[in-house]
């Protein structure tokens, strides 16, 4: 399978990158190739195949509906960031 | 494993672990030296000892912390820019557990970013070396943890294992590596990578260690829900009669393949029955595993936007462009591919393609593991189908790293429990890793019955 130019520019917004014209370059390539590696589960027969999504033998495990404390405080959290203001986190302008 | 006691301290054997840590630098083993957060701890446990006071099984034990594991000890960054700068408020509950027995970590160790990649090569930080040829990679993802256990600067060291992260490394630096049952050892305050797949394990000197620290670590957490109810301690240790072999994965004048089938004949000697195992699917693990991993990446490394910690890009005038411009300039170019090829086969349009294709393919995987295990008790195969290879041979060849893992994967996706054990050396001196498999909740027979092959 190819992968054009805009391919990787649609794969590169959909994973919030912006790409220089090098990388479009290399990576174009590379996925191309990694492409064309995946691609041979089409040898395989899975006619009679349900999908597995995890192998975690259990499932619903519930838990008390309780407040427990948290690990982390908000003072903390908020000391992670680059910027806050008034207990909140400062990013640029959305729009 | 030494634990501290009245005449061997804590803090000598944390010294001990120091000097050697800054001994071996040029390897560039460690992000980051914890000498005073563990002298400390040191000097808390030879006061607990002096009193009379009774210490944990780990007591003094220096270790190496994989840097994907949170604490507040040293910054947390997975080995990537995005996450430089970040030290984290939580502690990981393996974390909790191993220093509640009395562990001190020294050091936290160098890993490809976010785990993705077989070399180590892949660090923000540049590779590790290979604890037995300085021109070869550590391997990896936790090429750090190996090597610091090989030059025994410590006595073990923590790893994840999403496609062979313990166990390729540890085969590279002959050591023993464990991949535990999935949900056996809790992930809280571990970065995440491709959640149905990551797990927590060990490298270790010996069979012994790596059970010791088994026990301390596994079981149910009411943080991480899916951990397994404690198993670990209450397992019985199974007698194995029946090994098998995967003709499927036969290696054409190799050295590894020697190796492997003069271990047969020793087991063989040794009363053992070697089962030929046919496992047709294997074969498309690999190309399965690039599919669903790189789509659980793709969501689980979408959390980094520099926005609420870590690196954030400063040249960015609104908010789509500082999320662009962090992503950009803070992933390395694997986690950049995984990411992509993660959206590719989730998109409309190659789902069923790819992302169902790979998920019925597991079915069948899984299902070959199942069969197996009626017909014997482990499975004994290579860990790759190479000894450590040289820097640079592979890092700009994505398909040619990822082969890399075509032996250690299909456990992932099945969940079942793999030990790396040292097994030998090549003819360049070089060590041979094996490893045994073994059927879900078996890992604590598979470490027993590695004894058998020492």
């Amino acid at each position: 399978m190819e992968i054009k130019r805009e391919d990787i520019l649609h794969l590169s917004d959909l994973s919030d990158f912006s790409l220089s014209e090098e990388e479009i370059e290399k990576l174009g390539g590379d996925l191309e190739g990694i492409i064309k590696y995946i691609s041979q589960l089409d040898e395989l027969n899975t006619d009679n195949a349900e999908p597995t999504y995890q192998v975690f033998e259990m499932e619903n495990v519930w838990r008390e509906d309780e407040i427990l404390p948290q690990d982390a405080t908000r003072e903390q959290l908020l000391a992670l960031t680059k910027e806050e203001k008034d207990n909140q986190i400062k990013v640029p302008k959305v729009l | 494993m030494k634990t501290a006691n009245k005449t061997v301290t804590a803090t000598r054997l944390v010294k001990d672990a120091l000097e050697k840590a800054k001994h071996f630098e040029d390897y560039n083993i460690f992000t980051f030296i914890n000498e005073e957060g563990a002298l400390k701890k040191a000097a808390e446990i030879d006061a607990k000892i002096a009193r009379g006071e009774k210490v944990g099984r780990l007591a003094g034990v220096p270790y190496a912390l994989k840097d994907n594991f949170l604490s507040p000890e040293g910054e947390t960054t997975a080995s990537a820019h995005i996450l430089e700068g970040f030290t984290s408020p939580v502690t990981a509950t393996a974390v909790e557990k191993l220093e509640a027995e009395g562990a001190i970590m020294i050091g936290r160790t160098n890993m490809d970013a976010f785990a993705h990649g077989s070399s180590t090569e892949s660090s923000y930080f540049g590779p590790t070396l290979n604890a037995y040829d300085k021109e070869r990679v550590a391997g990896g993802s936790s090429g750090g943890s190996a090597v610091a256990v090989a030059l025994d600067i410590v006595e073990f060291a923590t790893g994840t294992d999403t496609g062979g992260s313990i166990r390729q490394p540890a085969s590279f630096n002959g050591v023993y590596g464990l991949k535990p049952t999935y949900g056996c050892v809790s992930r809280y305050g571990v970065v995440a990578m491709a959640s149905s797949t990551d797990c927590i394990g060990f490298f270790t000197k010996t069979p012994d260690d790596m059970s010791l620290l088994m026990s301390v670590a596994s079981g149910q957490d009411p943080k991480d829900l899916t951990t397994l109810p404690d198993y670990y301690n209450d397992s019985e240790i199974k007698k194995a009669k029946k090994i098998g072999i995967i003709k499927d994965f036969y290696l054409k004048d190799s050295e590894i393949q020697k190796c492997l089938e003069h271990k047969c004949e020793e087991l063989e000697k040794k009363g053992y029955e070697i089962v030929e195992l046919e496992m047709p699917a294997l074969k498309y693990a690999l190309a399965a595993y690039y599919i669903i991993v790189p789509a659980e990446i793709a969501s689980n490394l979408s959390r980094y936007d520099g926005v609420r910690y870590g690196f954030r890009s400063e040249k960015s005038d609104n908010l789509d462009d500082l999320y662009k411009n962090t992503r950009s300039e803070g992933f390395m170019p694997e986690n950049k591919r995984r990411i992509m090829i993660g959206n590719f086969v989730l998109s409309s349009g190659f789902y069923d393609a790819y992302f169902l294709k790979a998920a019925k393919a597991r079915t069948l995987i899984v299902k070959e593991y199942e069969e197996a295990f009626k017909k014997c008790d482990f499975i004994l195969t290579p860990v790759a189908p190479n000894p450590a290879f040289k820097l640079g041979e592979k890092v700009n060849d994505p398909v040619s790293m990822y082969l890399e893992d075509v032996m250690s994967v299909p456990l992932n996706l099945a969940g079942v429990p793999g030990l790396a054990i040292p097994a030998g050396e090549t003819s360049n001196g070089l060590p041979i890793g094996l490893q045994l498999v073994g059927p879900r909740r078996s890992d604590k027979s598979l470490i027993e019955f590695s004894k058998e092959l020492m």
